[in-house]
Order: C-alpha cells, then sequence, then structure tokens
C-alpha cells in the first residue's frame, strides 16, 4: 500500500492534478473562515457591479483626517477618466461637421479643445445625417464635461435644522485624499456582483463547495452501485449475473442523460434539492462501472489464489474483500475520480437546461451558469459573471482527469513515457 | 456471413428491447410528475377570470383534450396508438402547436449540427492522437495536456468562450439563434449564407470539445498497439514504417470506433446544452421551453425522439464496426 502510493506521488501528473484539487478545496475550506458573509445575500442595489473596491463615499467625504497631496499628474488623471480618447474624436468629428476647419482642431490638447467645443457647441445644432441616438450623445457628453477644468473644490452643504436653508460646510479641495483603510465602510468585490446583485466570489466559493459535494455524491453512488453488481454478476456468475446484465445492457444503450432529464423532470422544482439532483445523478451513471468490475472479477475468479481462498472454507464476503478488492482497487479509484467529475459536469448541464437544484437555497456552479446565461451575461460583457465558473468547472474536472490519467500511467506501464 | 447475420439480429434485439424501455420509461416518469400540469395552464389561461365555473369547465375541456382524465393504463395505450401515428399529443406549453409540430422545426437543427460536429471532432482527434502517439516528445507534451485541458472544459465553457471571442469581442459571427432573425426560411442565397455563419460557433464547440477526449483516448490506444509484438517484429522483418503506421491506426481505430458508439449520448448531451448557450432553434432550446413550461408531452416526446436518434446512429456504428473487425463475426460463429 505504502509502496503503490509512493509511486502514485511519483507520477508528475497525478501530483499536478492532485496540487490543484488540494488548493481549490483549500480555498473552498479557508475563504469562509476568513469572508464570512452570507453567500446569497443580496448587497446590490441593480446588476452586474463590475470587480473592483467598493468605498463609501458618505463615510469618506466624513471621514476625519484631512491628507493633502500634491501630484502632478492629478489634473491630467481627472480629465482623462472623463474624457476618454474617442470622446475627443467624437468632439471633434462634431466640431468639423458644424464648419471648423479639421486643421484648427488639436483632439489632444484638452485646453484648446475645450474651448472650442464651450464655444460652438450648441444642442439644437442640426447636423445632416446625424441620428437621434447620436445626438442624444452629444447632449450626454455636453452634461459630463460640465466644470471638466474647473479648480475649485467641491462643496459640502447641509440643511440647517431651524430654518431648512442649506448651508455651506465645508469645501473639498480637489487635492484632498482619503486613506481606505480609515473609511469605516469598504467592500471589496473581486468578482464583482451577479444579477441578482450578490457578491459573486463569495458566491462561487459556496457554489464550488455544494458542486464539489454533488460531485461526491454522485461519484460514491455510482461507484458503489457499480462495484456491488459488478461483483455480485463477476464472482457469482450465473442467473444474478445474467440478470445484472441484462439490466446494464439496457441502461448502456438508454442514454443516462435522457433518464437524467426525465427524472430530474419528474421530481419537480420544489423537491429538487442539491442532494437530490446528487443521488440523482448516482444512480443514473453507475453503468460503466458496473461493466468494468464484472469483466475483471471474472479474469479474477479463476485465478489460484482465490480457488485457495475457496478451499480454506472462507466466506464468499471474505474472498471478495480479501482477494478480489485488492485487485481492482486502483481501477475502482479511477473510475470514482472520473465519476466525481463527470457529476459536476453533468449537474452545470442539467441546471443550464433549467433542471438544476432548487434555485432559492444553495448556489451550484451550474446554477450560477445558468443565472447568467438568463440575464445575457455573456452578450452584455459582464465576464466576471460566467468566466469564474467556466474556470472553477475546468480547473476541477481538469485537475480530476490529470490525477486519473497520471494513475493509469501507475497502473498501466505500457502507456508511460 | 452467417456470423455477421447473428450478430446483426443479436443487436437488433437488443435495441428493441431498449427501445420498448425506453418508450414505458418515457410515458411514466413526467407523469409522476407532482401537481398537475394541466392545472398550471388552465390557471395561465384563465388568469383574471372570476368566475369559478368557467376556470371549471376550461380545466374539464382541457383534461379531455390531453387525456389525462383517463387510467393512467389506458392513457398509454391511447398513447401508444398516437405515436405510432406520428401524434405525440399537443404540447402544453405552446398550445395550440402540437409536439410534432414543436419538433418537426427543431430537430433538422440538432441532426444537422451534432452529427457532422461529433463526427469531424472524433476524425480530428483520432488523428491528432494518433499522431501524438507515434511522434511523442514535443507534439506530444503540448498536446496531452492540452487535450486533457479541453475535454475537461464543459461544452457550454467552451460554448461560451468562443461566443465572448468572436461573437461579442471580434463581433465576426452573429451571437444567436440559427439564421438572421430578420429573415424567414426560404432557399435563397442571402438565407443559407446566414445559416451557415450561424452555424460556425455552435459547430466548433462541439468539435473542439470533441476532439480533446477522442485524442486521449486514441494516444492510449496506439502507444498501446505500438509496443504490440506484431509491431516489433515487423519492425525486424523491415517493412517500412508507414506500412506499420497504417496497420497501427486500423487496430488502434476499432475500440475508438465501439468508444464512439457508447460515449455518443454523453456527447450529445454537452452538445445539446451548447444549444442553448447559442439559442440555436434545436431541441436543446425545445428542452428548456418544455421544462420552464411543465410541459411533459413535449419533454416526453423530445427525450424520446432523442432516445431514438442515439438509438440509431449507435447501432449504425456496431453493426459498420461488425463489418470491420472480422473477430466480431468469428465469435458469432463460435457460440
Amino acid at each position: 500500500m505504502e509502496h503503490t502510493l509512493r509511486q502514485v506521488f511519483r507520477s508528475g501528473k497525478f501530483v499536478a492534478g492532485f496540487s490543484i484539487f488540494v488548493a481549490v478545496l483549500l480555498i473552498v475550506f479557508l475563504y469562509p473562515l476568513i469572508v464570512p458573509h452570507p453567500p446569497l445575500e443580496i448587497i446590490s442595489q441593480g446588476t452586474f457591479f463590475p470587480p473592483g473596491i467598493y468605498v463609501d463615499v458618505y463615510d469618506s467625504i466624513g471621514s476625519t483626517t484631512h491628507y493633502t497631496l500634491n501630484l502632478d499628474d492629478a489634473v491630467a488623471k481627472r480629465i482623462a477618466s472623463k474624457l476618454k480618447e474617442e470622446d475627443r474624436l467624437a468632439m471633434k468629428e462634431w466640431l468639423v461637421a458644424a464648419g471648423l476647419s479639421e486643421s484648427e482642431i488639436d483632439a489632444a490638447d484638452t485646453q484648446s479643445l475645450m474651448d472650442q467645443w464651450v464655444n460652438n457647441y450648441d444642442p439644437k445644432t442640426n447636423i445632416p445625417g446625424m441620428t437621434n441616438a447620436r445626438r442624444n450623445y452629444y447632449i450626454r457628453l455636453n452634461t459630463s464635461l460640465d466644470g471638466i477644468l474647473s479648480t475649485e473644490g467641491a462643496i459640502i452643504a447641509a440643511r440647517n435644522p431651524d430654518t431648512g436653508v442649506l448651508e455651506e460646510k465645508r469645501i473639498i479641495p480637489q487635492s484632498e485624499y482619503v486613506n481606505v483603510s480609515e473609511v469605516a465602510n469598504v467592500r471589496v468585490l473581486p468578482l464583482g456582483t451577479d444579477n441578482f446583485g450578490r457578491d459573486v466570489l463569495t458566491e462561487l466559493v459556496k457554489a464550488t463547495t455544494v458542486s464539489l459535494q454533488i460531485g461526491f455524491v454522485a461519484g460514491s453512488i455510482a461507484t458503489l452501485i457499480g462495484l456491488a453488481l459488478g461483483l455480485l454478476a463477476g464472482y457469482v456468475g450465473g442467473l444474478i449475473d445474467d440478470a445484472i446484465m441484462f439490466f446494464t445492457n439496457l441502461f448502456t444503450v438508454i442514454p443516462s442523460f435522457v433518464l437524467l432529464i426525465l427524472i430530474s423532470f419528474s421530481i419537480g422544482q420544489e423537491r429538487r434539492g442539491a442532494v437530490t439532483i446528487a443521488v440523482v445523478i448516482g444512480f443514473t451513471s453507475w453503468v460503466w462501472t458496473a461493466r468494468a468490475v464484472r469483466s475483471q472479477v471474472i479474469s479474477l475468479r479463476n485465478r489460484d489464489h482465490v480457488n485457495l481462498s475457496k478451499l480454506s472454507g472462507h466466506s464468499i464476503f471474505h474472498i471478495i474483500l480479501a482477494d478480489i478488492l485488492p485487485y481492482i482497487a486502483s481501477y475502482v479509484v479511477m473510475a470514482l475520480i472520473l465519476q466525481i467529475s463527470a457529476g459536476i459536469l453533468t449537474e452545470a448541464g442539467l441546471a443550464i437546461l433549467g433542471l438544476g437544484p432548487k434555485t432559492t437555497l444553495v448556489p451550484t456552479l451550474g446554477l450560477m451558469m445558468n443565472w447568467a446565461m438568463i440575464y445575457q451575461a455573456q452578450i452584455l460583457g459582464k465576464w466576471w459573471a460566467y468566466f469564474p465558473v467556466i474556470i472553477t468547472i475546468a480547473l476541477i474536472a481538469f485537475s480530476l482527469n490529470l490525477m486519473n490519467t497520471g494513475l493509469d500511467q501507475v497502473f498501466n506501464p505500457t502507456l508511460r513515457d | 456471413m452467417k456470423g455477421y447475420r447473428k450478430y446483426f439480429l443479436n443487436k437488433l434485439g437488443w435495441f428493441a428491447v431498449t427501445f420498448v424501455c425506453a418508450f414505458i420509461l418515457n410515458f411514466i416518469l413526467p407523469r409522476l410528475m407532482p401537481g398537475d400540469p394541466v392545472a398550471a395552464i388552465v390557471a395561465r389561461m384563465a388568469q383574471g377570470m372570476s368566475n369559478a365555473r368557467g376556470v371549471q369547465a376550461i380545466y374539464e375541456q382541457y383534461t379531455e383534450l390531453f387525456g389525462t382524465n383517463k387510467p393512467m393504463l389506458q392513457q398509454f395505450f391511447i398513447y401508444v396508438n398516437n405515436v405510432f401515428h406520428g401524434d405525440f399529443g399537443f404540447s402544453f406549453s405552446q398550445y395550440p402547436r402540437t409536439v410534432a409540430d414543436v419538433l418537426a422545426s427543431s430537430i433538422w437543427w440538432t441532426v444537422g449540427l451534432q452529427l457532422p460536429a461529433i463526427l469531424v471532432g472524433w476524425l480530428i482527434g483520432n488523428f491528432l492522437g494518433a499522431l501524438a502517439a507515434y511522434l511523442k516528445k514535443g507534439f506530444d507534451k503540448v498536446l496531452m495536456p492540452a487535450s486533457i485541458f479541453a475535454s475537461s472544459l464543459p461544452a457550454f465553457g467552451m460554448a461560451v468562450i468562443l461566443l465572448v471571442v468572436f461573437g461579442v469581442t471580434l463581433e465576426w459571427l452573429p451571437t444567436s439563434g440559427g439564421y438572421g432573425y430578420d429573415l424567414i426560411p426560404n432557399f435563397s442565397w442571402e438565407f443559407v449564407w446566414s445559416v451557415i455563419v450561424h452555424y460556425q460557433m455552435p459547430f466548433w464547440s462541439i468539435v473542439l470539445i470533441t476532439i480533446g477526449g477522442q485524442a486521449i483516448g486514441m494516444r492510449s490506444m496506439a502507444i498501446y498497439e505500438l509496443n504490440a509484438d506484431y509491431v516489433k517484429y515487423s519492425r525486424f522483418m523491415g517493412i517500412k514504417d508507414r506500412k506499420i503506421v497504417r496497420y497501427v491506426f486500423r487496430n488502434a481505430m476499432l475500440p475508438q470506433i465501439t468508444g464512439l458508439a457508447l460515449s455518443i449520448g454523453t456527447m450529445v448531451f454537452g452538445a445539446i446544452v451548447a444549444e442553448i448557450i447559442f439559442s440555436y432553434p434545436g431541441l436543446g432550446s425545445t428542452i428548456l421551453t418544455a421544462v420552464l413550461g411543465q410541459d411533459y408531452p413535449l419533454i416526453s416526446a423530445t427525450m424520446l425522439i432523442i432516445t431514438l436518434m442515439v438509438l440509431i446512429t449507435t447501432f449504425i456504428i456496431e453493426i459498420l464496426y461488425g463489418f470491420i473487425d472480422p473477430r466480431i463475426k468469428a465469435a458469432q460463429a463460435e457460440d
């Protein structure tokens, strides 16, 4: 046993797969300890907030210490964030259309561009051939440019409780900064929020946990059923073998996903929990293991050591445990690994078909994918809602497949490099 | 030829039995669903109606129409009879369209997409796998991990990635549908071109996924064959490498053909899910609407059609396999 393990861990592929898998497991265990937010809490008002650090504006205005930093490029950055390259070109285009000569306009020189814009732009000017949407774009642009070159600070005003009149409290100069660590409310959303306004990263970690559980449950059930039926059919033989093989052949030919879809559909939305889905997946995917175990057991059945065991009067149970299982153990482990990965992928597929676990209780990787697709995250360019999910699914499946290939090479020496 | 006929009849018998079982399961399982789907439709139809007797009348009319008021066994025989006449009843969610009508408009999209895609993926995958086994070293070192990674990606994942890269970012290809939304199906050049353009991304997403899995399988098989005694013997005999490779390829191919027959069901599942990502007008979208609309006649019929498709494909592959591999005939003749 120890020798086998040492040999297994000498396989590069296995070790690589194993490390990825353990890393995923570690993240899944440690993350909830560090970030204790409930995974399905709806925090954002509105959908698909982009990833980033969210700083409470009210708190940062109200923070007690004021820092002044005199940075040379502050003004340039401020203008650049409001006036993008494409906006400059659009402004130039408008000005040219409005009759200025192209050589006069320098889109890179903010000051002169702004002067020309302020002097010439009039939302009422009708430019031939311009669509309404384009005209609205210019109106929006014009509004956002308002005050872009101003050097005045922003004024904070508060309502006087007695008179109800706004009174100036403070002027915030443009060079004032807050230290993020001194602001009371800062929320880091590394993967933004999803269509329901939930923190994607926290949800993803929870979903990975649930999907892994589904994979383990489905894989274990499938392997156990396959192993039991395979051993029974292979070792006992006779009528039992015929009966089991009839069923196995039947389920080999009926595509298992058809059964899976039919059963998941029949269970109904209400009773379809994560565990139920896992059990259903397990019960529809044992066929392969059963066939392979049976054929291996048949080849083992008449080996000398098994016959010797029979002659010594050991029970069937003992013979199976001590004389047969150890020989097929490596195969069973490999089958289990593949079943786990298949279980996770199957759940994801089902969820996209709308047959995933009930939606309100737990997230799974498939459900997250399903939600992102229903809300068209892929068309809207909200990559954070679906891409991390695909990567997670692929990483888990990849690590399990690598482990499997590594094991395959250890136990089937012909495949070694 | 006697052995082959036995092989053929044996396979045919198995497929018949399987089809009957699948048929019965198809009938029973959706009807075990909790809740009354007819009630759900009536509730949708009678929205805003306050007259209880009116609602009751609608309900009765629908149970009569769908035949859900009869005993289960009688329903089954009516169903069998109807199906043999090509009548799958009405679709609950798209009433008054019939199920046959819904399926007729979607099935050819799926067949036209998946059959070529899986075949092309299978061929390319096998070629690359054999090449990796033969060339070893550099090519193998790159292809192997890439194949494992590609086959780890779910088909819908590949679909989304292609969609975002080529559809949304580069805007080379349309992102959804089977043809332009402004077109009506006809045989004009414009429509055919639109279909071809919309075909690309679903097609390649299935092909790429299939390549990975097949390449891994073929590589193992080819490595196994390359180490076989007959290869060493041929080398000693001084037979040219090209000829040996042909032997190896043919022998390694055989298990891959069985592999295709066995995994075609899983592939179809993956491909159906991928169809949904592209809103392709095939069976994937049909299943989705059926699930959302709790439409069991539709889901039953869709599943039956898919089962039939997979069964026929598997059958054809196994029959061809019997032709290709003489050992099968020999084994059957011995019995």
